[in-house]
């Protein structure tokens, strides 16, 4: 039961994570929503290996965890080269 | 109703659970005040403040809270290393996309307070950033 509600807060910040990728002003606040987003789906993912009872999930959080890092990194050295 | 989860891996129940669905909670709260901060403060600097504590402590929350709930050796050791890892690497992000918004002149909130000569104001130097003393300061 805290689970699910927990699973349903997850989903409203991903959907506030994806009006910030659209609307956000500078291209460092994109990287931060998709920052964000990949929080969202690690903490819905580790929930999910719980919930329904699938422990390969776990690694799945694991890989996620450096994948996310590479992605922020990446794109931030990207949206520094973009001056604007 | 309890899912699937009671057939084959039965979650930690009694005082121990209740540390670990408390932990759980205090994430997914963290992370939701991360999205509130996103949605709402003004600037990027700050953004990237509120995303940087809700990525840290919000994820080490709920992951912690995870293995606390979770069965078996293996899944609490995947999830400490990944906590680990999180607390690792997420301060190094968070200065990436700091200075890259510095660098990129992302504009603060006119109500940051700084230092004299700081900030990354509109110099006519060239475009190699603030990185050199003393951008000319408007007004």
């Amino acid at each position: 039961m805290i689970l699910d509600a927990a699973l349903v807060v997850l989903a409203l910040a991903a959907v506030v994570a994806t009006v910030r990728v659209v609307v956000g002003p500078t291209d460092a606040d994109r990287v931060l929503a998709v920052d964000l987003g990949f929080v969202v789906l690690l903490a819905a993912l580790a929930l999910l290996a719980l919930r329904l009872g699938a422990p390969a999930l776990l690694d799945l959080v694991l890989v996620g965890t450096l994948v996310g890092f590479l992605a922020t990194v990446a794109l931030a050295r990207l949206a520094a080269r973009r001056s604007g | 109703m309890t899912g699937m989860a009671g057939t084959t891996h039965q979650l930690t129940g009694g005082a121990l659970g209740v540390v670990g669905q408390l932990l759980v909670v205090l994430g997914v709260a963290l992370v939701a005040v991360g999205a509130l901060g996103l949605l709402r403060l003004p600037d990027a600097y700050l953004r990237a403040n509120a995303v940087t504590k809700a990525a840290a402590l919000g994820l080490v929350l709920v992951l912690l809270g995870t293995a606390v709930l979770a069965p078996g050796l293996d899944a609490v050791l995947v999830l400490l290393v990944a906590a680990a890892l999180q607390l690792f690497t997420v301060p190094v992000a968070g200065y990436a996309v700091g200075s890259a918004a510095w660098r990129a002149r992302a504009p603060m909130d006119p109500r940051t307070q700084r230092e004299e000569g700081t900030g990354p104001a509109v110099d006519p130097d060239g475009p190699d950033g603030p990185v050199g003393e003393a951008p000319d300061l408007r007004s």
